[in-house]
């Protein structure tokens, strides 16, 4: 049964869904082993001690809050948006990689719900809410992030929102992403995805020269690769406006910057609008990138052009990638990523001569949408480049991190997310945090993203002094244990 | 009751956790829906500090916690807790989840307090208040639960000089750090002794047993943390002495001592009063050898300098900043924006405080949580001359707008580092023109 439902106003959690866990413990092999065929068997294992994780509701945003003419309102109590400024920050500063010369004020807003909401309900305020965003934003869409509190007392803002769509004439888009509902963040990207595709993307008038590329703000990379075939991206959803999105439907394809976040919407596009997927993993290393645009090359019937291109590309960047093979030849290292993007570095790092020593990746997710095998990047990193010890499926718990860097003292470390690069300086681990995610694509992206590794790590002057300085609030007894002390037992 | 709010300025009630933070190897215990550390993180940026941010345990409320309760949770992750984390204190916060599902929070604290654990529990569901508010909560549960315990060793008042004072609530001021040590250095010049609870400069738990101990409490605040001098008035019998906004520059410095000093002759501290005089002349001298040499830059400057400020803040920095920039730079206060929610019985000593900067002009003032709505007041606004802008990073893109100056001086903002800087005192006002004017200049290219 499809995974894609666009009929029901949620959609289910990754949890029940794709069946993903986010406690696990061994070798990455051994994880994909475990998935083989397993369509969500995998058991999950549970933590007797956890530190702050994220939600869904910050990651539905960050779906919503970059579209050009949108509205958001967080349906809660005033701190459940309060770090939505940081994707207003996002839009001002990257807007130029997308040729958006003056990027308008993000229009985030809170229905502030208060103590007596939680008795009475909170449907009216949302009412108001909308209506007012209305006059004072004049967007084209109005989206509406659940919360847990709204959850809770049981608003129902799937209906509030319909009628208010109804009045406005505009989509009002009700998108479910309470934070208890799930122990995976990425499932916000699902439901605000979900969202896009059941009230934004319209039926195909015509199919056009464009691609669908599912990213977050990244350099604008594809523009160039594209051009070479014919087509342009349309890049969903940052940058994106309403209208674009609409007609998402009229693309040639949709490929995606990190299967992990555009898993639904990819799926919903394929399955509902028509518009075929790339299944293959995004293109980091060399065995991917290859695999990756055959099949662009044989989906838009220009297989000879992506032979030719891919041998271009060969000529032109083997010779930087052989020396910082020899430059990087044996150094070890540990990723701490979301899923498939992390799976994508370390296959990036053992294309480049290095060997990653284990990984920290957020959750895992066991098959993706499309139910597709091509699609599983960490069954691609394991066949191309061989198995990784010590991968670890960990939901961003800083205390197994800093027990796992300490015994293993990688030379390097590579993090995509937050917070995470701080507790390898403070050991001494030069660190890595790439925030464009396409900067690591194809053939030059394994050049850039190589210097940069080779930069930190023959540049750690910085990092061996904060270790001296270093403040160490764990205890002594933490740093002695194994690393998973707290995984799937009551300890 | 506030409805709407578009760009928010303050984080929800358990955004006191960074109260915790904020006091020397203590922890915050999130029992929480799993996005509520990450929220607070994220507003107020760079704000770990010892065991904050991604260190801080957290519940992490699921369906099955929502359903069944999470008190059973909550005793394994602060069980677990002691055996991760070296800390001195231990505060369980609660989110909506918890409070709306009832869990008998207390019920779990009190196992371990049987165990001798410094363990506070306080309930700050994100629905009852905001983080301004909260602040006081939290003091006041440390207070009660914490600081209680060592009363034998420290009878109430029974140190003449000493004070604790409540002046900043800690991230929320991006310059609690600095403008608690600067507050610290100005009463220590004065000969009090003084706990300011938070930061580095700090005892820490330690300095927090004192507070019993102080003669009276000083309160520098338009309305946030009087709950908490009031919550000592009440168990320790302390008296309190409130400054309504912050002192900035050479006028309100000198007022804030002087008046200081004359509580205290009134509650019998036994000072160096001459030298606390000579103290306030010579922190003054210092402060108007600058503003001396600075005044030629003011008046003569021929390339444009703002004339005109609105401030985005809350009470206790607009009414502090417009005072200052009026009478001892010259830059004109206009429309001026309040955004810290306050409350209704303080709106109008607010608005009095900030129209008392000048006796010679009205100064409008708008008091509204819905700081959007209020830029959408100012967009509709025009004087003549350079403006500037004071604010939070939401305000950068109004000032590009209006071709404004800009400062970012509140939170939430990307826009700038704030370390250890302090806006309050002589030095602090020195450090607010350094800040108006270097901005001003970096612009010529």
């Amino acid at each position: 049964m499809s995974k894609v439902n666009l009929e029901i106003p949620e959609v289910e959690i990754r949890e029940i869904r794709l069946g993903s866990i986010t406690g696990f413990q061994g070798t990455a092999g051994e994880l994909v082993g475990a998935c083989g065929g397993c369509s969500g068997r995998l058991k999950d294992k549970n933590r007797s001690f956890s530190q702050c994780l994220g939600c869904g509701t910050s990651n539905a945003a960050c779906t919503l809050t970059l579209i050009q003419d949108a509205a958001i309102i967080s349906h809660g109590p005033v701190g459940c948006s309060t770090c939505l400024h940081e994707f207003a920050f996002t839009y001002r500063v990257n807007a130029h990689l997308r040729q958006i010369e003056h990027p308008t004020q993000r229009k985030i807003f809170s229905t502030n719900l208060e103590e007596k909401d939680t008795i009475y309900g909170g449907g009216k305020k949302l009412e108001a809410a909308i209506r007012e965003v209305y006059r004072r934003a004049d967007p084209k869409a109005i989206f509406v992030i659940t919360t847990c509190a709204a959850g809770i007392i049981g608003d129902d803002v799937e209906t509030i929102t319909n009628a208010a769509e109804a009045e406005l004439g505009i989509p009002v888009v009700a998108v479910f992403c309470e934070g208890f509902r799930s122990k995976i963040w990425t499932s916000g990207f699902d439901a605000g995805y979900h969202g896009i595709a059941r009230k934004i993307i319209k039926p195909p008038r015509e199919k056009r020269n464009i691609i669908n590329v599912i990213n977050f703000w990244g350099s604008d990379v594809f523009r160039e690769w594209f051009a070479e075939f014919g087509y342009e991206p349309n890049y969903i959803t940052p940058f994106s406006t309403v209208d674009t999105l609409s007609y998402s439907s009229e693309a040639a394809l949709t490929v995606q910057a990190c299967s992990t976040l555009g898993s639904y919407l990819g799926a919903a596009l394929e399955q509902v609008y028509g518009v075929p997927e790339i299944r293959n993993s995004p293109p980091y290393g060399i065995a991917q990138t290859d695999r990756w645009f055959r099949e662009l090359g044989k989906i838009l019937g220009k297989e000879q052009e992506a032979e030719a291109f891919l041998q271009r590309k060969k000529e032109e960047y083997m010779p930087k990638i052989e020396a910082l093979r020899e430059r990087l030849k044996g150094k070890t290292a540990y990723v701490t990523a979301g899923a498939s993007h992390g799976q994508s570095l370390l296959a990036l790092l053992s294309e480049l001569g290095m060997k990653p020593q284990g990984a920290a990746i957020f959750h895992h997710d066991p098959v993706y949408d499309n139910e597709s095998p091509d699609a599983d990047t960490l069954a691609h990193t394991v066949a191309d480049y061989g198995d990784v010890p010590n991968y670890n499926v960990c939901n961003k718990q800083e205390f197994e991190l800093v027990n796992v860097l300490n015994r293993i003292h990688p030379d390097i470390l590579l993090a995509r997310h937050g917070g995470m690069t701080l507790w390898g300086a403070k050991l001494g681990i030069p660190s890595l945090l790439i925030g464009d995610e396409h900067f690591g694509m194809g053939y030059e992206g394994l050049v850039a993203y190589g210097e940069r590794i080779a930069d930190a790590i023959e540049n750690d002057e910085f990092v061996k002094n904060l270790r001296k300085h270093a403040v160490n609030p764990y205890t002594k007894w933490w740093m002695e244990q194994d690393p998973y002390t707290f995984l799937g037992r009551n300890f | 009751m506030a409805g709407l709010i578009e760009q928010e300025r303050y984080t929800c009630a358990i955004g006191a956790l960074q109260t915790v933070v904020a006091i020397p190897r203590a922890v915050p215990i999130l029992h929480s829906g799993p996005g509520c550390g990450t929220m607070i993180k994220g507003f107020f940026e760079r704000s770990s500090g010892y065991a904050g941010g991604d260190t801080s345990p957290c519940t992490n409320f699921s369906e099955r916690e929502v359903v069944f309760g999470g008190t059973d949770r909550l005793r394994s992750i602060i069980k677990n807790t002691y055996k991760v984390l070296d800390t001195d204190l231990q505060v369980v916060v609660t989110g909506c989840t918890a409070g709306i599902v009832g869990d008998d929070v207390a019920s779990v604290t009190d196992e371990f307090l049987d165990e001798g654990k410094p363990i506070v529990h306080v309930e700050t569901s994100g629905f009852k208040s905001s983080n301004y508010v909260s602040h006081s909560a939290v003091v006041n549960a440390i207070i009660e639960q914490y600081v209680s315990r060592f009363e034998h060793e420290n009878p109430p008042r029974s140190e003449k000089n000493l004070v604790n004072l409540f002046a900043s609530v800690p991230y929320q001021d991006q310059f609690w750090k600095g403008n608690l040590r600067e507050f610290k250095r100005l009463l220590e010049g004065l000969g009090f002794r003084v706990n300011i609870l938070f930061g580095p400069h700090s005892g820490g738990v330690k300095e927090w047993q004192t507070i019993p101990r102080a003669n009276f409490n000083v309160l520098v605040s338009p309305w946030y943390g009087e709950p908490i001098v009031k919550n000592l008035k009440r168990r320790y019998g302390q008296p309190y002495f409130k400054f309504s906004y912050l002192p900035i520059g050479g006028n309100e410095t000198t007022r804030f001592l002087e008046e200081l000093l004359d509580y205290a002759r009134k509650h019998h501290a036994e000072l160096d009063w001459k030298r606390a005089r000579t103290f306030i002349t010579e922190e003054e001298n210092a402060y108007y050898e600058e503003l001396d040499n600075l005044a030629t830059f003011l008046l003569e400057f021929r390339y444009g300098l703002p004339n005109h400020v609105h401030i985005f803040h809350d009470a206790g920095y607009v009414a502090g900043l417009t005072r200052f920039l009026l009478h001892e730079t010259g830059i004109v206060p206009k429309e001026q924006f309040v955004v810290d929610n306050t409350p209704e019985k303080y709106k109008a000593q607010v608005e009095a405080d900030i129209k008392a900067a000048s006796d010679q002009r009205e100064i409008p003032v708008y008091i509204d949580p819905d700081a959007g709505a209020l830029q959408d007041i100012l967009r509709g606004i025009r004087h003549s001359g350079k403006g500037l802008i004071i604010g939070s990073g939401w305000d950068k893109e109004l000032a590009e707008e209006k071709d404004c100056d800009f400062l970012s001086i509140a939170c939430p903002t990307p826009y700038r580092i704030v370390l250890t800087t302090n806006y309050i005192g002589y030095t602090g006002g020195l450090r607010v023109i350094e800040d108006i004017y270097n901005n001003a200049l970096a612009q010529y290219q």
